[in-house]
């Protein structure tokens, strides 16, 4: 299978692979995926009191598309305010990666690793987790 | 040195040119009908037959009435499995295999399940070997087949096939063996071995694609398959089918040459393999699957730890190999032979298997562990995984949440 140009792009040059600390209350982390599935995406941001996105890391354990994935999610994230970034869909990536649709569950891990950073810090800061809806992979 | 480097002749070998040149004339002026007994362009394609048949034969031992033309490995395993069960439905309808087996064993296996017959699915060691008491205790009156592979295709262990025969003919079994990996790669007899129907293929011993051989044993026992391609009779009625001359010439000289070669070229390729494996397993956290001692010389199958194969081999692009991971499919599941080993599904999902072959040189070999060793690096660095790993943390102790 050819991956798209966009992909090749983000595994060969990743942005923001990194951690942040997770034990601060600006920091978002989400960890979502299974070893067993081959896909396991730690994405994590930081926020400042405007809640806006100051910066995003991200390690991610998989296939290219999986990288890329929340390589591009990582970038996407920096600068935008939570509310905004909730709002980030995966089928907004499989189109700018244009992923198969094989590779569809790749998107769907970085929009759940975006939603559980963004919990992880809500909740962190006395909020309410967001109710997600269960999606499946 | 050319870019890529193929390192996956478990998957398929490229053509010797020798092979192409026996080839070339069976498809220009010896282009006959090897059935055409009436004139001299049948009984010239019929000479070409006859000789590969002869050629094949020796590799393995045989004699040339034994050999059955088919049109690959995989039809050669559906003949013997079928063939069998149907020929002897009046002794039994027991089967037994492993679950290592290639899909065109397993799924010929499920085929005869559904006609009535029981089949054993062996499980295997954890490196890769069958176990000889369970094979004994598996066995049953009923019991008409065991087909065991010779060498696998994922992990290149070899099973202990002597031993395995014995034990089926002494229950009045016979024994099939999917040779397909082993022949023209080690020394295969099926007189020492006690095989009674083995299946090769053309493509894994730099012969042609879309051909291959199925050995029936004639003698002590004499034994018969049901043909599963009804027609004009072609191969003592065990295959009908216009012969593929051009392929079986082919096959015949890839035979001729393996005999030949296979000697020093195992000990050429198991140096090289051996280089290549013992590069990679000083990366921390790197494991060999499958037996080492019993084990084809030119394959490895390496797990590296905290990164995912197909991820892996995207960095590894300068290398043709194979990862027994399965990201692509629906269902995500790694190899199932690494997971009959006992691997956890995240180390199947982190193993690439190298098979190295008779074009492979030292140089492919030094260049194919650098890309390795710098792919995996890499993708260590962005594994949290591996982050974790080398924090301390038990991933085990992580709950996942299961997609």
């Amino acid at each position: 299978m050819a991956y798209s140009d966009k992909v090749i792009d983000h595994y060969t040059n990743p942005r923001n692979v990194g951690t942040l600390d997770k034990s601060s209350h600006k920091v978002g982390t989400g960890l979502v995926g299974a070893p067993e599935c081959g896909d396991v995406m730690r994405l994590q941001i930081q926020v400042d009191d405007n809640n806006i996105i100051t910066d995003a890391k991200f390690k991610t354990f998989g296939c290219g598309s999986a990288i890329a994935s929340s390589s591009l999610a990582t970038e996407w994230l920096k600068g935008k305010s939570v509310d905004d970034a909730m709002k980030i869909d995966n089928m907004d990536i499989v189109e700018e990666l244009a992923l198969p649709p094989v590779k569809i569950h790749c998107s769907v891990l970085a929009e759940d690793a975006i939603k559980a950073a963004i919990n992880d810090f809500r909740v962190k800061n006395g909020m309410e987790p967001i109710e997600l809806e269960k999606s499946h992979h | 040195m050319n870019i890529p480097i193929y390192l996956d002749n478990n998957a398929t070998t490229p053509m010797d040119p020798r092979v192409l040149e026996a080839m070339v004339p069976y498809f220009t002026q010896k282009f006959g009908n090897a059935a055409s007994r009436n004139h001299a362009f049948g009984w010239v394609a019929e000479e070409g037959v006859d000789y590969a048949r002869e050629q094949v034969a020796k590799l393995i031992g045989a004699s040339e009435k034994e050999i059955i033309f088919t049109s690959g490995a995989t039809e050669s395993d559906n003949l013997a499995i079928k063939g069998v069960f149907e020929m002897y439905k009046e002794k039994g309808n027991h089967i037994i295999t492993a679950v290592t087996e290639h899909k065109a064993v397993l799924d010929a296996c499920k085929h005869v399940e559904k006609l009535g017959g029981k089949v054993t699915y062996l499980p295997v060691k954890e490196d890769g070997l069958v176990d000889l008491a369970q094979l004994e205790a598996a066995m049953t009156p009923q019991t008409i087949l065991v087909s065991i592979m010779y060498g696998n295709n994922e992990i290149g262990v070899i099973q202990p096939v002597k031993e395995i025969a014995a034990i089926a003919h002494k229950h009045g079994a016979l024994f099939m063996t999917d040779a397909t990996q082993a022949v023209g790669k080690i020394p295969v007899d099926v007189n020492a071995d006690g095989i009674d129907l083995l299946a090769l293929s053309a493509h894994k011993m730099y012969g042609p694609k879309g051909v291959g051989a199925l050995y029936v044993r004639r003698k002590g026992p004499r034994v018969k398959v049901t043909a599963q391609m009804d027609g004009g009779g072609h191969e003592r009625g065990m295959r009908s089918g216009t012969l593929n001359v051009p392929g079986i010439v082919g096959l015949g000289k890839a035979c001729e040459i393996a005999g030949q070669e296979m000697e020093s070229e195992a000990i050429r390729l198991s140096a090289l393999r051996d280089k290549l494996q013992d590069a990679l397993t000083v990366l921390e956290e790197s494991y060999v699957n499958g037996n080492v001692e019993h084990r084809l010389p030119h394959v490895a199958n390496i797990s590296f730890k905290y990164v995912e194969g197909e991820g892996l081999m995207m960095a590894m692009k300068d290398l043709a190999v194979s990862s027994g991971s399965a990201c692509t499919s629906a269902s995500l599941e790694p190899s199932y032979v690494l997971k009959s080993l006992g691997l956890s599904d995240d180390l199947a999902h982190s193993s690439i298997r190298f098979g190295l072959g008779r074009f492979t040189t030292e140089e492919e070999v030094d260049y194919a562990v650098e890309v390795t060793k710098k792919a995996v690096t890499h993708l260590r660095e962005l594994s949290p995984l591996w982050e974790m790993f080398k924090e301390g943390i038990d991933l085990n102790s992580i709950e996942w949440a299961e997609h």
